[in-house]
């Protein structure tokens, strides 16, 4: 292989490899794969949140036209109960197998038809009797089932003694926070196709790691994991919510062993609402103490989440407590409440993203006591090492966040005193948050050919699910091999290409690309006759070192400035700034749009978003983008992101992930914002208008509401 | 969706026929409304009568300032037409601020008026829902309700209209013109919409079978300023909380006229007469406009959980007649 | 007997004359996809809340989840596959690439048609809601809040918003648009 470059591909801005298909319509999605024999599948599911099926009775629908027939729990194919997920046994899974309902939107029976309009017609025919028990969604951190939660991802902090700490601060703040249940909101919604060639299974299947979801369905199936075969080469976004092996997948492959047929079940919106996976509610209760030198003495955090005790789930929101702040003494408690809840999944910086509102909440509310800049309240308590496990950090690039952001901000012109600013019959604030994510490795395997014709074939079972990890990979892989990116060719997003980890949990970017580092060099060793092409494959199970003896995470600054209605309590986000340290960024124009994205998605969330559910029957309220709302084009002001230069010395090419990150502080800085404008704390989620909305006096605040004025809200400008 | 037959309608007369009769045929207009109902199933013809191509379309100006707009005259069109946005800038704000610009171009003038609310329980078939079923029952009084009525409402209803336009055309007093196989006739909007009562199903005063053929305005003086003003919890593309549609006509100082319609607080557009009482011949100091929002919102009877829109309406009431009496100051 | 729950119909789409029967119930976007291959257009929640099935019908953008095949007929429609003539990105297409105006990309055959209608619509001079309503005849500046208010029809959960409305303004330029 001739070293045909001098200029490496990582580090350059590059678009998408496959934007010319997304933008002429070519790139095929799961359910936009033509396939002959096609059947649909139509999902019917519960409307009680707990109860059992007393009945199906599907005579009218099976004499409707088209229909195939209808599985339920009395004639589906029996799935093998050990199946199970990342935490162990996951009976979410076990779709169709018994009589109980453990959530609304559970999954009760499956229509099967030619079209998709006679599924549809016939599932609305078929008519489904439950018994419904009481249910319980009270979530509270008190609650009496209230438990310990797992500590798979490490223990809790009990640094110091935070009584004693506390006790001698000259201010404390003690504060609680709740974050709604959300919902993730793919624009994708999950779909699958599956059909059997004897006992193998094959399928497409919207999802962030074809891999995993064919491990699953194998152990679901009984059957060795070679027979099972799942493609996943377009996905429309994930978020977590397509990190498991999702119903439709399931439901698939059981109507397609029942009717011998390939079926496609595409999920309605409200099922994807009401069936798939949520983000959990949360309760926080963070007891921050200071001197009055700004000095933190002790940082307690508190934090409850709801979970179904179908499946163990971690949101992990005290994570942050662990790492952003020195002080004497740190105590974490994570509390898992199990309720009749949808199962909850990672969505976009899972923990980190409730649990940084809370904490970086609560640092604001320091800083208002001790009337300190938060800016500086914050560059004040920075750690050397860890301040829990006592570790060095591999790289913590936070100041430089910090400062840099500030700089262009124009934070320091910032009157640090609330209602300070008017335009108008706007209030103007501005808020700022800090915020870490835990970086890091999972086991994947890579290969790598040598084609005769100069070119190389890399095979990795990564996922694109519109992180750009298609074009990135390449990128590594040009540079690993030292040859132009226009020799490689990838392949990926497919359950043959080999184990490997997900896209998920910030770690799929530098999972891959450490396989393919470790491949190409491999490969490099092994080239001799250019006329055989030659293929090296690696697995990095064993060259990860998971106890590497130092703290990995990366590190993000996030400002942003709002404009309050107080009559109308709207809030319109004016300007929002990310800089983060990330490692050695692989395609800063890719990088920036994820970060960006992460940061749309922590406005949605600080404004909009809220599932709401009926108290009397735990049913989504609000399961449709009419009633759940995400960020919209004009709630989103030109969002500026930027990195600092960093380099992860624990990867071999210095990279860290960067999905989540951006989700992370955002929350935090504008709600910190808004009590910046308005001098009112919003320590829940959603900041709506009724939270917001003030009386106005008559003659005082309706003055100088003038046209232009109101634009400058309307507009956002 | 059940199984319908579709027709398409050459002349008024024949849609009224092909409607005549049949208690499961619906006309289509745009269609954003009622396909989207009927794929929730609360909609089910068994025939479809599609006027959408009726030659009901386009938007003229009536003697004495006024103008007639034709029933299939598109969202889109009606809003960028120079005479509404001349003649009645608030209609046109009204139609801009509903749903997106797709939408917009898909939905006709009378399917708007005829839009059914977005209460969740509306659409949703496994709770009761006096408006689908009725005498089944309110599912949203003892349930979520966040955003529903707070004027106007029943212990058989809560529910609230969703449409921005026909707020404005409360506001501009317009009149809604129909055919029927008896004839026409003409329904002032003030009429249009009934009462909830105990009998939430029944929305309009329109007879059986009728089908809107236009919707006029009367002229009004040049003088008049008009303004609409939606709050709503995202920037675009949501269903109001509170939106206000007022005009307001200040010579000499003194108010002449005044016009306060609201959106989102009752089972149809609401219109604020005692509170343009408060306001009529009068100087629009702070303190009357603040007084004339409070007169608005007198019978406000908020359920547990939406006080806040009392609030929210009073606020935007007198945030709005502020920018008009300003304009007007500086005008 | 004839079956009056089906009807034929004929589309023109991307140029093309077709001549299909469909089950009244089809929606114009499953007539698109199921019947004519052409799944560029998506089916995001399919009730008219999210944009993704957005495509120019008779030149004006219409949601295609909420329009019946049996009522397009006659009609012609502009899906994304028809929008790079001869196989030529358009500028707004090569802008969404360069510019890095999507990510996952299912919202993206949306966005764009949208996007072309918006431009269309400027052009006619039609206001938007944040249009100053001072004076009707003048065609407003197309600047960044008249582009995220009338895209707001379309909804992208990567967030790509700023880098659409980028392309969407480059695209309005070239074009020799307003802005």
């Amino acid at each position: 292989m001739s070293p045909d470059r001098t200029v490496g591909a990582v580090g350059a801005s590059r678009p998408r490899i496959e934007g010319g298909l997304k933008v002429t319509g070519a790139a095929r999605y799961t359910a936009d794969v033509p396939m002959p024999g096609l059947v649909h599948g139509q999902l019917v599911t519960a409307t009680t949140s707990r109860g059992r099926v007393r009945d199906v009775d599907a005579s009218t629908a099976l004499g409707m036209p088209g229909v195939l027939g209808v599985l339920d729990h009395r004639n589906a194919p029996r799935l093998n109960p050990k199946a199970g997920n990342y935490f162990g046994p996951d009976g979410s899974l076990l779709l169709l197998q018994d009589e109980v309902v453990p959530y609304a939107g559970w999954p009760v029976a499956l229509v099967v038809a030619e079209t998709p309009e006679q599924a549809r017609a016939a599932a609305a025919a078929l008519r489904v009797t439950c018994d419904a028990e009481p249910h319980d969604l009270d979530f509270d951190m008190d609650h009496p089932a209230a438990r310990p939660a797992s500590t798979a991802f490490g223990p809790e902090a009990d640094t110091g003694d935070l009584e004693a700490e506390l006790a001698a601060c000259a201010v404390v703040v003690e504060e609680r926070y709740r974050t709604p249940e959300e919902s993730h909101c793919a624009m994708e919604p999950h779909a699958s196709t599956a059909w059997w060639e004897g006992d193998h299974l094959h399928a497409l299947d919207a999802n962030q790691g074809a891999f995993s979801v064919s491990e699953v369905l194998a152990a679901l199936w009984s059957i060795d994991r070679e027979r099972v075969h799942v493609r996943s080469e377009h996905v429309g976004g994930g978020f977590g919510g397509k990190g498991v092996c999702g119903p439709q997948m399931i439901l698939a492959s059981m109507a397609s062993k029942r009717f011998g047929r390939p079926v496609r079940i595409a999920m309605t919106r409200a099922q994807v609402f009401e069936t798939t996976s949520s983000r959990p509610r949360t309760e926080q209760l963070v007891t921050i103490g200071a001197d009055a030198d700004g000095r933190l003495r002790a940082v307690g955090h508190r934090a409850a989440y709801a979970l179904s005790p179908l499946a163990e789930y971690i949101e992990a929101c005290t994570e942050q407590a662990k790492v952003l702040y020195a002080a004497p003494a740190i105590r974490t408690r994570l509390t898992a409440v199990p309720l009749d809840v949808l199962p909850p999944a990672s969505m976009r910086g899972p923990g980190a993203t409730p649990g940084s509102f809370a904490l970086e909440s609560a640092i604001d509310e320091v800083a208002e006591r001790l009337d300190v800049d938060p800016v500086r309240l914050r560059l004040r308590n920075q750690p050397s090492v860890a301040p829990v496990s006592g570790l060095p950090f591999s790289t913590r690039r936070l100041v430089s966040c910090v400062q840099e952001g500030a700089r262009r901000f124009g934070w320091a012109a910032r009157d640090r005193r609330p209602r300070s600013r008017r335009e108008g019959p706007l209030l103007i604030g501005t808020g700022m948050a800090t915020a870490s994510f835990s970086a890091g490795v999972f086991p994947s395997t890579a290969s790598i050919t040598a084609e005769v014709d100069g070119t190389f074939t890399v095979s990795v079972g990564a996922s694109d699910i519109g992180t750009g990890a298609r074009t990135a990979l390449t990128a590594v892989a040009a540079d690993a091999l030292g040859v132009d990116a226009g020799r490689v060719r990838l392949r990926i997003g497919d359950s043959d290409l080999g184990m490997a980890w997900g896209a998920g949990g910030s770690r799929g970017t530098t999972s891959w690309s450490f396989a393919i580092t470790e491949a190409a060099k491999e490969l490099r060793g092994r080239l001799g006759d250019p006329a055989r092409p030659v293929t090296a494959t690696v697995d990095t199970s064993a060259l990860i070192d998971f106890q590497p003896g130092r703290e990995r995470q990366t590190f993000s600054a996030v400002f942003a400035e709002v404009a309050v209605d107080p009559a109308t309590g709207e809030v319109r986000v004016r300007r929002l700034l990310g800089v983060f340290a990330v490692g050695r960024v692989i395609n800063p124009l890719l990088a920036r749009g994820q970060v960006v994205g992460g940061m749309v998605m922590g406005l949605s969330m600080a404004l909009h978003e809220e599932s709401v559910r009926d108290p009397r029957t735990g049913r989504l309220a609000n399961g449709d983008f009419a009633g759940y709302h995400i960020a919209a084009h004009a709630d989103v002001p030109d969002v500026e992101a930027d990195f600092v230069p960093d380099y992860e010395p624990l990867d071999p090419s210095g990279f860290n992930g960067l999905g989540e990150i951006g989700t992370a502080g955002t929350a935090a800085a504008i709600a910190n914002a808004v009590w910046h404008a308005t001098g009112t704390r919003q320590r829940t989620l959603p900041i709506r208008l009724d939270r917001v909305l003030e009386p106005v006096a008559a003659g005082k605040d309706t003055e100088g509401a003038t046209e232009g004025a109101d634009h400058a809200v309307t507009r956002g400008a | 969706m059940r199984e319908f037959a579709y027709q398409r309608a050459a002349r008024v007369h024949d849609a009224l026929l092909a409607v005549a009769g049949d208690r499961n045929a619906r006309y289509l207009g745009g269609g954003t409304n009622l396909v989207d109902l009927m794929k929730c199933g609360v909609e089910r013809p068994t025939r479809l009568v599609d006027v959408r191509r009726l030659p009901l379309d386009g938007v003229h100006v009536a003697p004495g300032g006024g103008l007639v707009i034709g029933a299939t005259t598109t969202n889109s069109d009606a809003a960028a037409h120079p005479e509404v946005r001349r003649r009645f800038p608030a209609l046109s704000q009204a139609l801009l601020a509903g749903a997106s610009g797709q939408l917009r171009n898909m939905a006709t003038v009378g399917g708007n008026l005829l839009q059914r609310t977005r209460c969740g329980y509306f659409a949703d078939l496994s709770r009761p829902c006096n408006k689908r079923l009725p005498g089944s029952g309110c599912a949203a009084i003892a349930g979520v309700h966040h955003n529903h009525a707070v004027l106007g409402h029943s212990a058989h209803c809560v529910a609230t209209h969703p449409s921005d336009m026909a707020v404005a055309l409360a506001a501009f007093d317009a009149v809604v013109r129909y055919q029927s196989l008896d004839g026409g006739g003409e329904i002032p909007l003030s009429r249009f919409y009934l009462p909830v009562g105990d009998r939430p199903d029944l929305e309009t005063a329109l007879p059986p079978g009728a089908l809107i053929t236009a919707v006029a305005l009367p002229g009004v003086p040049g003088s008049l300023r008009s303004r609409y003003r939606k709050v709503r919890e995202r920037a675009s593309y949501a269903f109001a909380t509170v939106s206000v549609a007022a005009a307001l006509d200040v010579r000499d100082g003194v108010v002449r006229d005044v016009r306060i319609a609201m959106g989102g607080v009752a089972s149809r557009p609401w219109r604020a007469g005692s509170a343009e009482a408060v306001l009529r011949g009068a100087r629009p100091t702070p303190d009357r406009l603040r007084a004339c929002a409070e007169e608005a919102l007198s019978g406000a009877e908020p359920l547990p959980d939406n006080g806040y829109k009392v609030l929210l309406a009073k606020n935007l009431i007198a945030a709005v007649l502020g920018e008009l009496a300003a304009a007007e100051e500086v005008g | 007997m004839t079956d009056h729950t089906r009807s034929g119909i004929s589309l023109r789409v991307n140029d093309v004359s077709h001549r299909l029967s469909v089950d009244n119930r089809r929606t114009l976007l499953d007539a698109l996809r199921e019947d004519l291959g052409l799944t560029g257009p998506k089916k995001g929640c399919d009730h008219g809340q999210c944009g993704a099935c957005t495509v120019l019908c008779d030149g004006r953008r219409v949601v295609s989840c909420l329009t019946l095949a049996v009522a397009a007929d006659g009609a012609a429609v502009t899906t994304v596959e028809g929008l790079a003539a001869g196989g030529e990105l358009r500028p707004l297409q090569e802008a969404f690439v360069r510019l890095d105006g999507f990510q996952c990309g299912f919202c993206t055959p949306g966005q764009l048609c949208s996007a072309v209608g918006v431009l269309a619509e400027h052009e006619a001079g039609w206001p938007s809601a944040v249009t100053a309503d001072d004076d009707p005849e003048r065609t407003p500046e197309l600047d960044e809040a008249e582009v995220r208010e009338r895209m707001s029809g379309n909804l992208c959960r990567c967030g790509a918003y700023p880098s659409i409305v980028r392309a969407v303004l480059e695209a309005a330029a070239r074009q020799g648009g307003a802005a």
